[in-house]
């Protein structure tokens, strides 16, 4: 029994409302279904049934696209851009005050701890609505042009990592820019969507502007393959996002992809160790490991490798693996049984293939899904464990011995997420930015997110940047 | 380079033999980032104590504070009253723990050994030219003696951070070994003055500098100096020491004073200790609280836990 | 007493002219390091509106206040410069919030001091609203738009970014006493700067107004200081103070004589100016870029690139 235990800080659930079941927003309002079904979402860390949701059939999503391409036709191309920036002021302020509510939901449905949820993702959401706020009535000054042009309907499909920021990443620049909206969330991640959808209605923002539309593959499909939908965006996997370049092949669509990523996080001997150590944990760990740009291969320098690897150890002694809504918890539930079985799978590979694999002692709790923090050491190239994703919270650890070989072994994958370098010689991390292919480089830090900063992938990390001036670009033309 | 060694008293010698040593060690530990180092400390900031775990806390930080005055206008009546509050913070009730240590200067040593004779209390005294640390080996040495045979049982003693910004690490290696020889049995504590060394990478080697010259305790501050303690040079001098005791063996205790004004602050510290150093530091023989106004707070928050109600100053003693 | 007396008594009362309900009248002070004190120079001046018609006795700064300003802006300059760029789009942001529930008493002050009609005056206060969001907006824009990162021959990484170049004193417009005075005060400060503004002479009332916005929405005392009175006793000793880093002069606007000397005098310590118009301009056009850019400096950095 530890000296100093902390007692249970449970955040309180009463702030949330859920209803027993959801059907779809479109123009403006909560309607049922034509031909879609109903399907339930879940509480990933104690299994609980959270509420029915549907699944829009291809008539639910023809609905959606007429009401956002009438919406587009009369109001929201006619409409100054001061205005629509007006309307994504409200939301943006609507946000903020309903953040503990919002925070809550998202833990609850994706399995992430509060301190995240209400730390991390809740502000960035408001922030991102805040900035493209601003930009609707600038897009003379963006950089495309003197009078750049919306391209009218968007079709936007998002993971379950992170749901509402996911949300704000695709509807804040596409509206700003003067495009109306069809959004699915992802089939695991409804909720935070649809409380959206009724702060859109708070903000009274016209009907059919924001229609969202809930569902798994086929409804994603149906939505991007709608032939009225001008712009595709989608986030999820490269599996997924190779099938979308192919449908989009030969029209008129424009599509940019968030895709995968096995990024590699690059410790020299001269880092400052101790925030390296927490630059790594924090590069695999937050968010249990479901980041596309997550650290998930380290790449220690070998003169250094004994100590960062014990003082690694060490630190992830100190994780708090538990209830999401407890305000102490540091790593919360694995989003689905089918991605735990995903994430089980690759470590027993990892294992096969003859890595060595570590996790510090916890408690796991009997129901839901759950994966604890997991080191395999011992990993080079030619493992599977360093070459797919994982989406976990599992690290792999791999040695270089010079910058050169550094660039070499973290460029030596399809993907181009992200990096990270950690070391105190400022020449060097400009050098190692300058030579590592990826869409974002972090320097002695990770996982630093922000409205004004452009994030996106290079070759099959996928194409297109969110966020920032060059956020604008997919959606205007 | 980073310490990876284990540091054997041969190793130690060796580091320490020379100025041109000492330095080489002293800039061959790992940088601090500065931005990194804050976003711990803020994380760490968040957690949430509640109930059992806060009234366990806010017990064992009554136990921690070194009740503090240190003023021009103190006199012999000031200081046996703080001692009063020393051993029964809370008249109205007896359960509460009583502090660590009380807090003063030289002169006043012999007033606060009668007043808390038989208490389990202990005495710590300033010395070295507190809190500005200008003046003499010589003076220095003489203060200490002083303070020792009035009966302190630690002192709290300044490092010249004229002679550390001027890189003579050397000289203040001297000069911590010199008043460690005359402390005799009492404790050192060696008192940085973080807010003038500026930089956490400084705070790092002042850390190690006054471990290896032998110190007891690393401590922040003067409290005279702005910023105090903060939550950040806290972690970095956890860090050290944690670092040392793998190096070398031996545990060193750390002293946050200054600026820790309410329960909410001393429990954030006490979260930094656990999950920096670890719960063998949880313990004031190994960390303390230099604080004076705290304690009330601290009593108020207890109150709080035990009634349900918000408390006011009139219900606590002022001293 | 008899019906016929009452009647004859009843019609011999006349209505009283006065409202019901007497008004608690407003006083209008100074605005400085986010209090409002009256001129140290105890002076006051009488505010007519366009008829002539008394509306209130306004503070007359002196050189003094002046200076006090100065040194309140640059006080709260480190504090303001150093917050994030979504820190002050915030604060911005709230402003306009606060300033649209003032709707009512900014019209009917542009109504007096303008002499314009109510419904132009709505739309005048409507666009000084909307003026302000639009300046909001830019705060954590404008480093990406006139800032870059410039590829020399050489391995080096090299950007250029924009910085406040720190108090300013902005000569606000004589005639358009709201939407001008908006559109001289949110750009400079968007940026990061400080302000000292003189507001109109004789629509001075707005300003104040606005003052009382600015101090109950966040913005820290000193960030804006408003001063009231003939701007002839300080606009001199603005443009002449060696703490003061650029000056506006779009209140000197068809005075080419006090422009010039207001200029002149600005030399002496190289203040970035930016020089009163021939004319009073229509606020109402789209405002660009230049009042923003006019009190930025640009940083340029050099790093090796190098293993």
């Amino acid at each position: 029994m530890a000296k100093f235990e902390y007692a249970p800080a449970p955040e309180s659930r009463a702030i949330v409302d859920i209803a027993s079941s959801y059907g779809l927003f479109i123009d403006g309002r909560f309607v049922d279904p034509v031909d879609g079904t109903p399907f339930k979402t879940v509480n990933p860390a104690s299994e609980e049934v959270l509420a029915e949701v549907t699944a829009a059939g291809p008539a639910d999503v023809d609905a959606a696209v007429k009401a956002a391409r009438r919406a587009y036709e009369r109001v929201w191309s006619r409409m100054p851009g001061r205005d629509r920036g007006k309307y994504l002021f409200r939301i943006a302020r609507i946000i903020q005050e309903r953040s503990r509510e919002l925070a809550v939901l998202e833990s609850i449905d994706n399995g992430k701890p509060i301190r995240e949820s209400r730390d991390v993702d809740i502000p960035l959401v408001a922030a991102h609505f805040f900035y493209y706020a601003g930009w609707a009535d600038k897009l003379a000054y963006a950089g495309l042009g003197p009078d750049p042009r919306p391209h009218g309907v968007a079709g936007q499909v998002i993971p379950w990592n992170f749901p509402l920021l996911m949300l704000s990443w695709k509807i804040a620049p596409a509206l700003a820019a003067g495009n109306t909206v069809v959004l699915k969330p992802a089939e695991t991640t409804p909720l935070t969507a649809l409380a959206f959808a009724d702060i859109c209605q708070q903000a009274d923002l016209p009907p059919g502007v924001v229609n969202i539309v809930t569902g798994a593959g086929e409804t994603g499909r149906a939505l991007v393959e709608h032939p009225d939908v001008d712009k595709v965006a989608f986030t999820g996997s490269t599996e997924v996002g190779k099938q979308i370049a192919r449908s989009v092949a030969g029209t008129a669509k424009k599509a940019t992809l968030e895709l995968g990523g096995k990024a590699a996080n690059i410790v020299f001997d001269d880092a400052p160790i101790d925030q390296a150590v927490e630059g790594i944990v924090n590069g695999i760990f937050f968010n249990q490991g479901h980041v596309c740009c997550a650290g998930s291969r380290l790449l220690v320098q070998e003169s250094v490798y004994d100590e960062v690897l014990a003082s690694l150890k060490r630190r992830l002694g100190t994780l708090r693996v538990g209830d999401p809504l407890d305000k102490n918890t540091d790593i919360g539930a694995i989003n689905s049984a089918e991605q735990l079985a995903r994430i089980r799978t690759l470590s027993e590979v990892g294992e096969a293939e003859g890595a060595e694999r570590w996790s510090p002692p916890c408690e796991l709790p009997d129901r839901g899904f759950w994966f604890p923090p997991t080191v395999f050491t011992g990993v080079s190239q030619a493992h599977r464990i360093a070459r797919e994703e994982i989406f976990g919270p599992v690290l792999s650890v791999l040695t270089f011995r010079t910058p050169a070989e550094a660039v070499e072994k973290a460029n030596n994958t399809p993907y181009g997420l992200s990096a990270g370098v950690w070391t105190e010689k400022g020449s060097r991390i400009l050098w190692m930015s300058s030579r590592l292919r990826a869409g974002v480089v972090w320097a002695n830090t990770f996982n630093r997110f922000d409205p004004t900063s452009p994030f996106g992938g290079y070759k099959e990390s996928g194409y297109g940047r969110e966020g920032g001036r060059h956020g604008l670009e997919a959606y205007l033309r | 380079m980073t310490v990876l060694e284990a540091l054997d008293a041969a190793r130690l010698s060796e580091i320490t033999a020379s100025e041109t040593s000492l330095r080489r060690f002293l800039h061959g530990l790992a940088g601090v980032d500065q931005v990194g180092a804050d976003a711990r400390a803020a994380m760490l900031s968040t957690r949430s104590i509640k109930t059992t775990a806060k009234q366990w806390a806010i017990d064992l930080a009554i136990s921690m504070i070194d009740l503090t005055t240190l003023e021009g206008q103190d006199t012999p009546g000031k200081v046996r009253a703080l001692c009063a509050k020393a051993q029964r913070p809370d008249p109205s009730d007896p359960s509460v723990p009583h502090v660590a240590a009380v807090c003063v200067y030289p002169d006043l040593v012999g007033v606060a050994v009668k007043a808390l004779a038989g208490s389990g209390i202990h005495v710590a005294s300033v010395a070295t030219g507190f809190p500005s640390g200008r003046t003499s080996l010589e003076v220095k040495l003489a203060e200490t003696r002083e303070a020792v045979a009035a009966g302190a049982d630690e002192v709290d003693m300044v490092i010249d951070r004229g002679a550390f910004l001027a890189g003579r690490y050397g000289q203040i290696f001297e000069e911590i070994v010199a008043i460690k020889q005359a402390c005799g049995d009492a404790h050192l504590k060696v008192i940085l003055e973080t807010g003038e060394l500026a930089t956490y990478d400084n705070v790092r080697r002042a850390s190690w500098l006054a471990m290896l010259a032998g110190g007891d305790f690393i401590k922040t501050s003067t409290g005279k100096v702005s910023p105090a303690a903060t939550l950040p040079v806290t972690l970095v001098m956890l860090e050290a020491v944690r670092d040392y005791l793998e190096a070398t063996g031996r545990q060193v205790g750390v002293k946050p004073a200054g600026g820790i004004r309410t329960s909410k602050d001393a429990i954030r510290y006490l979260v930094l200790v656990n999950e920096t150093a670890g719960e063998d530091w949880l313990d004031p023989d190994w960390f303390r609280l230099g604080a004076s106004s705290l304690l009330n707070d601290l009593l108020m928050q207890r109150q709080r836990m035990a009634t349900g109600r918000y408390g006011g100053p009139d219900y606590f003693t002022l001293d | 007493m008899s019906p016929a007396n009452s009647r004859r008594t009843e019609r011999k009362v006349e209505r009283d002219p006065r409202p019901a309900r007497l008004e608690v009248k407003k006083t209008y002070k100074l605005y400085i390091g986010g209090k409002f004190p009256r001129s140290e120079s105890g002076r006051s001046y009488e505010v007519t509106d366009s008829k002539g018609k008394f509306l209130a006795n306004a503070a007359w700064a002196s050189r003094k206040d002046a200076r006090d300003a100065v040194v309140a802006a640059r006080k709260a300059y480190p504090g303001w410069s150093a917050a994030t760029t979504y820190n002050r789009g915030q604060v911005l942001y709230r402003v306009a919030e606060v300033m649209e529930g003032r709707r009512a008493q900014f019209v009917d002050e542009v109504v007096a001091g303008e002499g314009i009609t109510r419904s132009r005056a709505e739309k005048v206060v409507d666009e000084a609203i909307d003026r302000w969001v639009w300046y909001a907006g830019w705060s954590d824009k404008l480093a990406q738009v006139v800032g870059s990162t410039n590829p020399v021959a050489g391995p080096y990484f090299d950007f250029s970014i924009p910085e406040p170049t720190g108090v300013v004193a902005v000569i606000a417009p004589q005639q358009s006493s709201l939407l001008g005075l908006v559109s001289v005060v949110a750009p400079v400060i968007v940026g990061g700067n400080t302000a000292v503004v003189t507001s109109s002479y004789e629509r001075p009332l707005p300003a104040i107004t606005l003052s009382e916005v600015l101090a109950t929405s966040d913005v820290p005392g000193g960030v804006v200081n408003i001063l009231t009175g003939r701007v002839g006793d300080t606009a001199p000793w603005l443009a002449a103070h060696m703490d003061v880093n650029a000056i506006d002069l779009a209140g000197a606007a068809g005075d080419t004589e006090h422009a010039t000397e207001l200029e002149l005098a600005a030399a002496d310590n190289l203040k970035r100016v930016v020089r009163a118009p021939e004319a009073e301009p229509d606020w109402t056009q789209p405002p660009g870029l230049e009042r923003m850019t006019a009190f930025l400096e640009t940083k340029t950095v050099w790093h090796p690139m190098g293993v």
